[in-house]
């Protein structure tokens, strides 16, 4: 029986006054037409939204759309394996592709007032409240890294970035969170 | 008496704030509100600079971004200088501290200006015409000393210490340029509650309402123009969906409404603080623009036009009202148009003497010089000015009157002056519209280019696009905001323009007959003249883009703004064309120039490129590790221990996974999880390889080609279930794999139902290699028999390591029994650390990528990458036995079923061994077949992979040489510095052949 039990431990991430980093997450990628998306939204307890760039989410759970057949699931670290087991059991038979992504990626929050702004010293889309909403999700790049982007209220995003590529977009935040205090 | 040349009162300048400044180390002092070049002006200085040919003495010509004399360099602190900025448009601040150019070795004594001297031997074209032999000195003479002599300014030496700063924005409306048709258009489009960016250059908005006098009346709205100004700028202030950004150049016009602004933030400001960006880059995708962007006032075009003391006339009303600065006591004007009487007007209501006005219209008879005359100015008309007096500042002015033919002629009259204010008319500002791809057309009454049919959802209003004069600019602004607001009904038609106010001559003034020897400058800041153009005319040169190379005229850093109209209208006189005929040369971004700094904004240090780490890169930086850069990822290359050569290292790392276990972090191979129904049928057409006869919890070495039938990739592929596999690849490939990948499927496939997912970082992946790696994780795995029996090698299992899951590939690089250890990555360098510490009994080492070459290498492993190079086939890299025999198809079979792709010629993967054990041949090196090596003779290979191998106690390379299987035994060489090596060609595979060690 072996001994040492292994903990987690996520990316660097450089401290900046917007932005904290969420707690861990367990996370999938899930393929396949309406009826799984359909199924794995009930499964997480997530309202079944088929609007492209839309965020679905119930208490710590959602679903973000990221294409026609694609969702990333978010829940709770701590309901990962539950919550896997119930997505296989509920999706069996439909044609799908369910992978844990949980590692994969780490969740940052960037909040305040100058949130979009911040945002917009890397990300060239439309960040204004009337454009991209809250609720609206969409994966697209942040100055040389590729993130998903998700606006969970007015002044609040939600940004999942893959781990390596972390301490590179915290780093690009927090030098550019100093020009916001200019 | 400080600042004499200051009025007394007025301007908008800050007289309770006086700030010093230096000037070529001369103390100034100047006010808050100024830029340099008022303040300069203000204290009498009128030599500023010398120019970039001939280093004759330059005044300050213009009050704006079109300035191409007054160029100047500005030094903050030891690292902060800045070279070539106009004077006419740097802030002034408490302390700043600018520094003439192009003069040594002072401006007043200038040694270069001698070629002023030699210029009749400097015509256009003369380095093309001089410097032609002997051939061999262009490089070691000519240029050099060119280049020397050359340049304006001098880059600064340190690194820039300053942050830039940059911004993605988006808007409904963009309105560039903030004077009356551009507020006016903000404003409108504003009221329709929609996103408006309105920027302009200027520190304060309100454009040509800036050089109104103080007690102008001119209304506008029914207002006075001032109320009106600050009324319009404080309700724009006040509405949350406009943004004003004033200190800001709208530089670029790229497709889709993308518009470059760079924001100036500090270099205004006497003390900047730490961190505070100099400079913000704002990126606008807008859905509507109007360009508002104004006119610029020509100069005229007369022999000795260039002194200092001789500035435009719109410049002279601008220093006196914007700035309170008179640019002399005795002035003169010479015009082609009616609004420079406005200057006239000013200047003497400011207490200067106008001592006359020289009009080369024949007749000058419009509302204003009629004022003039009023006011008891005298008007010559019908005259021109033939040349001028003074060096260093103009004194006199000599002028003439025009016959019926409009030469010169009769006696010439000498007026003493100390200013002399010139205009020739309004160029509308056209270059971002141009940049926009928008149509420019000529504009016969008008006499100049104005905007056509757009490009883009362009809308253009006021001066810019001919409509001169307040009340016309502020209906053309409403008028453009209710074009941007899908209102059709308006007109954009123009209003017809007050006749010769604004619109003047084109070309050089009429000179008496014969040679002419004093210079008439067309464009100031490249020295060209009048006669430069006749020239490259007469030597037959027809479009003005070749002659604009062969003169560099508009080719400075002003890009030509006060001098294009000028030159193309001389060209087009010479040659007997019209204009339009001649053609107009292409307006490119920037329009004034941008920092470097501004560009790059934050990627820059640290940030230039993501530096990508595995979960392990902590413990490895602990360790004394040294990396590698492999694409963005930082790979421990090898560990050395205290003084220990990378040679002793990488050796000692060799040997402990040879006898005994070392440990690898494998993480940055690119991992792809195939999902799906169809994942097997998918793997099938893409790899080599066969798939379908892959077991569950089997794996297998995949090999990828592309369309062409070369290897693009390589990795290790398990079957996790029916219906998913575990594909990986290279590091460097990963992206591209799943790229081709989903190409594929989305492409030509999308019969399929199948998914990708990159898992790259989703897994860390550890590598324990070794004959005692099975006992060193024993005790740390749950859930899997480890023996060979159960777990054999090619197999793949789930379990759990350390408490968390685990998939556990039996699989080697290295030759040795071996397990590369899959866990989430958060758990990566927690098990790593389990691992090393469980590894202590049996001597575990970390090896880093240099022993993991060597290691593969002892066993003939391929790198994609290094041995190949995008023309090796798996025939040509002993691989063919990879390739699936019976499948019908799969990327690149049609390419290497061609019989020359099989030819048994192609250069082939071999391994060389030297005659003396410890030669490490260099990778790269060409291969020939006898010692005597012959001039031009074809090497038939080159070595691909070299090093020396502990293991063997020699060195070893693989090489790819054409027959090379066929050439086993023979003796090869190696030409190092010249000299042939010999070398023996045998199998690439020099340790264990057999595989008995992976299969232990």
């Amino acid at each position: 029986m072996p001994n040492a039990i292994a903990t987690r431990q996520g990316p660097y991430v450089a401290p900046s006054a917007l932005v904290r980093v969420l707690p861990h997450a367990a996370r999938w990628v899930l393929r396949g037409d309406s009826s799984v998306m359909a199924t794995a939204a009930s499964t997480l307890g997530v309202p079944f939204v088929e609007r492209p760039c839309q965020a679905a989410a119930q208490s710590d759970c959602a679903a973000l759309w990221l294409g026609p057949d694609e969702r990333l699931l978010i829940a709770p670290a701590d309901a990962q394996s539950e919550l896997a087991a119930r997505l296989q059991t509920a999706l069996a038979g439909q044609p799908h592709s369910l992978v844990e992504v949980s590692h994969r990626q780490v969740a940052l929050e960037i909040a305040g007032e100058h949130a979009a702004v911040l945002l917009n010293s890397g990300c060239p889309l439309d960040l204004h409240v009337s454009a991209f909403p809250a609720g609206m999700c969409t994966r697209t790049m942040f100055a040389k890294t590729e993130i998903v982007l998700w606006r969970t209220a007015e002044q609040r995003f939600h940004v999942e970035v893959w781990r390596s590529f972390a301490a590179y977009l915290s780093k690009y935040l927090a030098l550019a969170a100093g020009e916001l205090a200019a | 008496m400080s600042q004499p040349w200051r009025t007394p009162a007025g301007g908008r300048i800050n007289r309770h704030r006086e700030l010093r400044f230096t000037f070529d180390g001369r103390e100034l002092t100047g006010y808050e509100g100024d830029t340099l070049a008022s303040a300069l002006l203000a204290n009498g200085v009128h030599l500023v600079g010398r120019s970039f040919k001939y280093h004759r003495p330059r005044g300050i010509l213009s009050a704006g971004p079109e300035e191409p004399n007054a160029i100047v360099t500005v030094r903050r602190d030891a690292a902060r200088v800045t070279p070539d900025l106009r004077a006419t448009e740097v802030p002034l601040y408490a302390g700043l501290d600018a520094i003439s150019q192009n003069r040594w070795p002072s401006l007043g004594v200038d040694v270069g200006a001698i070629n002023n001297l030699l210029s009749p031997f400097i015509p256009a074209g003369f380095y093309y015409k001089t410097f032609m032999w002997p051939r061999g000195a262009w490089r070691s003479l000519y240029e050099p000393k060119i280049r020397a002599a050359a340049g304006l300014g001098r880059a600064p030496e340190q690194p820039d210490p300053d942050t830039y700063a940059t911004r993605f924005a988006h808007c409904d409306v963009l309105v560039v340029g903030a004077g009356p048709a551009g507020i006016a258009a903000a404003r409108a489009s504003a009221k329709r509650g929609v996103r408006v960016i309105l920027c302009d250059e200027q520190p304060q908005f309100g454009g040509s309402l800036l050089a109104e006098p103080s007690a102008s009346t001119a209304l506008i709205e029914g207002q006075p123009a001032e109320q009106w100004l600050s009324a319009s700028l404080k309700e724009l202030a006040s509405l949350p969906e406009v943004t004003l950004l004033s200190r800001t150049t709208a530089f670029g016009y790229f497709p889709h409404n993308f518009v470059g602004l760079s924001e100036r933030l500090t270099d205004h400001l006497d003390s900047v603080r730490p961190g505070q960006p100099r400079e913000r880059l704002w990126q606008v995708r807008a859905k509507e623009v109007i360009l508002a962007t104004g006119a610029l006032e020509r100069p005229l075009v007369f022999p000795g036009n260039d002194r200092p003391g001789i500035l435009l006339a719109g410049a002279a009303r601008t220093y006196l009202n914007q700035y309170g600065v008179m640019p002399g006591r005795r002035a003169v004007l010479l015009t082609a148009c009616d609004a420079a009487y406005r200057a006239a007007l000013d200047l003497r209501s400011a207490g200067v003497e106008i001592a006359a006005i020289i009009d080369v219209r024949e007749r000058a008879d419009g509302a204003l010089p009629e004022a003039a005359r009023r006011a008891g100015l005298t008007v010559h008309s019908n005259a021109t000015v033939v040349g001028t007096v003074g060096s260093q500042r103009v004194k006199a002015i000599r002028v003439a009157r025009l016959d019926g033919s409009g030469a010169p002629q009769g006696s010439i009259e000498r007026i003493a002056c100390d200013a002399l204010l010139m205009s020739a008319g309004y160029t509308p500002s056209v270059h971002l519209f141009s940049q926009s791809r928008g149509k420019l057309v000529w504009n016969d009454a008008q006499q100049t280019f104005l905007p056509g049919e757009p490009a883009e959802r362009t809308h253009c209003a006021g001066a810019c696009r001919g409509v001169f004069g307040l009340a016309a600019a502020i209906e053309d602004g409403r008028g453009a905001a209710a074009r941007a607001g899908g209102d059709v009904s308006g007109s954009s038609k123009m209003p017809e323009p007050a006749a010769g106010e604004f619109g003047g001559i084109l070309g050089a003034l009429p000179q008496p007959a014969g040679k002419p020897v004093v210079k008439a400058f067309v464009d100031w800041q490249n020295d060209v003249t009048s006669k430069d153009l006749a020239l490259a005319a007469r030597e037959g040169f027809r479009s003005i883009e070749h002659v604009k190379r062969y003169t560099t005229t508009g080719m400075a850093t002003d890009q030509g703004k006060t001098s294009n109209l000028n030159a193309l209208a001389i060209v087009a006189g010479e040659i007997g064309k019209r204009i339009p005929e001649v053609g107009l040369t292409t307006f490119r971004m920037p329009y004034t120039p941008v920092t470097f700094g501004s560009f790059a904004a934050y990627t820059r240090g640290e940030l230039f490129d993501p530096v990508r780490t595995t979960p392990t890169h902590e413990w490895a930086v602990r360790r004394g590790a040294v990396f590698e850069d492999v694409g963005l990822w930082k790979r421990a290359r090898y560990f050395p221990r205290k003084d220990e050569s990378m040679h002793a290292a990488v050796q000692r790392e060799c040997l402990a996974v040879r006898n005994g276990c070392g440990m690898f972090d494998a993480s940055t191979l690119g991992k792809i999880e195939v999902v799906g129904k169809d994942a097997v049928t998918f793997m099938n057409r893409l790899y080599i390889n066969s798939w379908s006869n892959l077991a569950v919890g089997r794996c297998r070495y995949g090999i990828l080609l592309r369309d062409d039938g070369f290897i693009m990739d390589d990795g290790v592929v398990a079957r996790i279930a029916e219906d998913r596999f575990h594909v990986t690849t290279t590091t460097g490939g990963a992206a591209a794999v799943l790229g081709m990948m989903e190409d594929f499927l989305q492409t030509e496939w999308r019969d399929l139902q199948v998914w990708l997912t990159s898992t790259s970082e989703q897994w860390s992946v550890i590598a324990v290699q070794g004959p005692k790696s099975r006992e060193v994780i024993a005790g740390l795995v749950e859930g899997v028999d480890l023996s060979n029996a159960a777990l054999a090698h090619m197999g793949v299992a789930h379990g759990r390591i350390c408490g968390v899951p685990m998939r556990l590939f039996r699989v080697s690089f290295t030759g040795e029994l071996g397990f590369e250890i899959n866990v989430p990555a958060d758990y990566g360098q927690s098990v790593w650390e389990a691992i090393y510490a469980a590894g202590q009994a049996h001597g575990i080492t970390p090896y880093g990528t240099e022993a993991m070459h060597v290691l593969r290498a002892e066993k003939g492993f391929i790198i994609v990458g290094q041995d190949t190079d995008g023309t090796v086939t798996p025939h040509d890299a002993g691989l063919a036995w990879a390739i699936g025999k019976s499948k019908s198809d799969f990327v690149g079979k049609r390419a290497l079923e061609r019989p020359a792709m099989q030819s048994i010629e192609r250069k082939q993967l071999v391994g060389l061994l030297t005659g003396a054990p410890h030669v490490v041949l260099e990778e790269g090196a060409q291969l020939i077949a006898s010692a005597q090596h012959r001039l031009g003779e074809r090497p038939i290979g080159h070595v691909t992979s070299s090093y020396y191998s502990a293991t063997l106690g020699r060195s070893i390379a693989m090489a790819m040489v054409r027959g090379g299987r066929a050439r086993q035994g023979e003796t090869l060489y190696v030409l190092a510095d010249g000299q042939p090596v010999p070398v023996q060609v045998t199998s690439p595979v020099f340790y264990d052949p057999q595989g008995t060690r992976l299969n232990a």
